[in-house]
């Protein structure tokens, strides 16, 4: 295990755990974070698994890691490594099964007070037009080719089919169309599980929310993207369903050959990689690559539901009751994108799993009217606790890959929170403090009660700290869907 | 306390699930891991007509068996909504031929995404052979 003397001080919030820690790191790993949240994370093994993580090949600058940090399996969740591109790895286990795991916001012209009497209707709607829970199936039904068209166009076919604006596809990360999906890389099987699926939010800790403009740090920021403070906003969080997870399982076994075909040495299975230039690396690479066009699409069905469920409850009561994308981004995903290395710029894979993207201004990636405030930055929090939105710097660009924290970050085990949290009763204390919950199942309510996650301000607190983003609004929950 | 000759326990992970089973030998060892990853995600099987899937899964170690027997399982799960709770099994080399008996869910608590690789080891230990699962939810 780690000990906090294993690590060097860079600054209040930013530790190293230098190369020499272990023979097999390849690159030191860096940590953002205040002594007491390092503290906290010092009892699982996340820290041991961002050194495991730190052996694979072709890895430049350091292996990061976020304040929201925790254990996961093979890269901690927080994490994010960039490889060499071509003769780098690519590595699914760094990435993870929710291929495209991501977050979408669409704000509102409404206020609360003019929304709060309709909150119990609109999130009964929500409930209601966008499915959620174990197995739950869509409402789209399509054949294996229209399936073949959303891994290669992603939200370019929501457009097509009248679920999506074109304003939606600019405020999205890559255009919610990442290019080279290969659908001929994807398994049947995966196919199969992704057919269905397509416009739902799953269970775990996938959620839709409403949430209210609490309080705006960067008027300018906000400005640009439309937030308002004491309107309502709403926040979806999902991925790519069982089509990415069963992608993932497909390569995650494939590759356990590869390993041993390339004579790769790594200290947990888990991490298995390929070179990016290998036909093994640039085969998940593809299929990756449909899976993260199929969350974008499962983002957008989701955002149209969502649209529907507010025309329901609004229409005729109030004279604006549209919903209009602020952003989508993901965190989990691996991209090639050039970054300026010791002066120099290199195009790398970034793998970031459990980590958000947060380029900074300027970046060509961005829509024009994000050009001179930098890329929205989506951070929720727990059930019942405050989300953030936040921009990328320059200092992201810089110091962390483009990269920032994707959430509050779990601290205490799922057996914990069942132990300590019924879900009845958490329902009762959440609608007490004026937040109304829709749950697939009190269980699943209950291990993700607000207590099993860190506090989402001191994350934040963190990542301002550090310089790799910079505080926009602060957004309070007031309904939630949870699968 | 004494512990049974083959089982499973839940042991403490900060964000996914994690199993540790115990079996005297390979075959009771995925039965075992099945059982409890069933029992994780509170699956609650109908009383009705029993149900059988039959399946052939091949993996080159234990680790591949078992990934790729309850990766199986899961798919039926998800795709048919079916659970289950009685094995027959035979392994012929490294192929594994598996006979799943079970029924449509009543309930379930849970969604498991994956089973992971991750520091998978199936180890001898005195009595049978010992593993611990992390699932990805």
């Amino acid at each position: 295990m780690v000990a906090l003397q294993d690590l060097k001080r860079i600054s209040d919030y930013e530790w190293e755990i230098p190369k020499s820690y272990r023979e097999d790191m390849r690159v030191p790993v860096h940590i953002f974070a205040t002594k007491r949240l390092l503290e906290k994370v010092m009892t699982d093994r996340s820290l041991e698994q961002a050194v495991n993580s730190a052996t694979l090949p072709g890895l430049v600058g350091n292996v990061l890691v976020m304040p929201d940090m925790h254990q996961g399996y093979g890269f901690p969740i927080g994490g994010v490594a960039a490889t060499r591109y071509p003769e780098g790895v690519i590595s699914p286990g760094g990435i993870g099964y929710d291929i495209n795991c991501g977050v979408r916001l669409l704000a509102s012209e409404i206020s609360f007070e003019e929304g709060e009497a309709y909150l119990d209707d609109l999130v009964s709607a929500l409930d209601y037009f966008c499915p959620s829970g174990v197995g739950k199936k869509g409402s789209i039904r399509m054949s294996e080719k229209e399936l073949d068209r959303v891994c290669r166009d992603g939200s370019r076919w929501t457009l097509k089919q009248g679920y999506a604006s074109e304003m939606d596809l600019r405020r999205t990360e890559e255009g919610g169309c990442v290019e080279g999906a290969d659908p001929s890389k994807v398994s049947k099987r995966a196919k199969e599980r992704g057919r269905p699926q397509l416009g739902t939010l799953g269970a775990g800790n996938h959620f839709i929310e409403v949430d209210v403009v609490d309080q705006i740090f960067d008027q300018r920021a906000a400005g640009a993207m439309g937030l308002k403070p004491g309107n309502l906003v709403v926040q979806i969080h999902c991925g790519s369903r069982g089509f990415g997870h069963q992608i993932c399982t497909d390569y995650v076994k494939e590759l356990q050959g590869a390993v041993r075909r390339y004579g790769i040495q790594l200290p947990d299975r888990e991490l298995v990689c390929a070179p990016l230039n290998s036909t093994e690396g640039k085969s998940y690479l593809a299929a990756m690559r449909c899976a993260a066009n199929y969350a974008f699409a499962n983002r957008q069905v989701l955002a149209h539901h969502a649209r529907q469920a507010f025309e329901q409850v609004f229409a005729g009561k109030l004279p604006n009751w549209h919903l209009f994308q602020v952003y989508d981004i993901t965190h989990n995903m691996g991209k090639i994108e050039t970054h300026v290395i010791d002066g120099k710029p290199v195009k790398v894979c970034v793998h970031r799993k459990g980590a958000t993207r947060a380029f900074g201004p300027g970046s060509p990636e961005l829509p024009a009217e994000y050009q001179a405030i930098g890329q929205p930055v989506l951070v929720p929090g727990s059930m019942g606790t405050a989300s953030w939105v936040l921009v990328g710097t320059e200092t992201s660009m810089q110091r962390s890959f483009g990269s920032t924290c994707h959430g509050a970050g779990r601290v205490m085990s799922r057996r914990k929170a069942k132990k300590q949290v019924r879900g009845d009763k958490l329902r009762q204390q959440l609608e007490s403090q004026g937040i109304r919950i829709r749950a697939g199942s009190m269980a699943g309510l209950a291990e993700e009660a607000p207590q099993a996650y860190k506090d989402v301000d001191e994350v934040v607190e963190t990542v301002v700290g550090a310089g790799i983003a910079s505080k926009v609004a602060r957004l309070r929950p007031v309904a939630v869907v949870k699968g | 306390m004494k512990r049974e000759i083959a089982g499973f326990r839940e042991i403490e992970h900060t964000a996914d699930w994690e199993l540790e089973v115990w079996a005297p030998d390979i075959l009771e060892l995925l039965k075992q891991a099945a059982l409890g990853m069933f029992f994780l995600s509170g699956a609650q099987l109908s009383d009705g007509p029993r149900l059988t899937r039959e399946f052939e899964v091949t993996a080159i170690d234990p680790e591949g068996l078992l990934v790729s027997f309850l990766s199986e399982l899961l798919y039926y799960g998800e795709g048919e909504g079916l659970g289950f709770d009685h094995f027959e099994l035979s392994l012929d080399g490294e192929k594994l031929c598996a006979q799943a008996k079970g029924a449509p869910f009543v309930s379930l608590d849970k969604e498991i995404k994956a089973v992971t690789y991750h520091n998978l080891e199936v180890r001898d230990e005195p009595g049978g052979l010992l593993v611990r699962i992390v699932f990805d939810v």
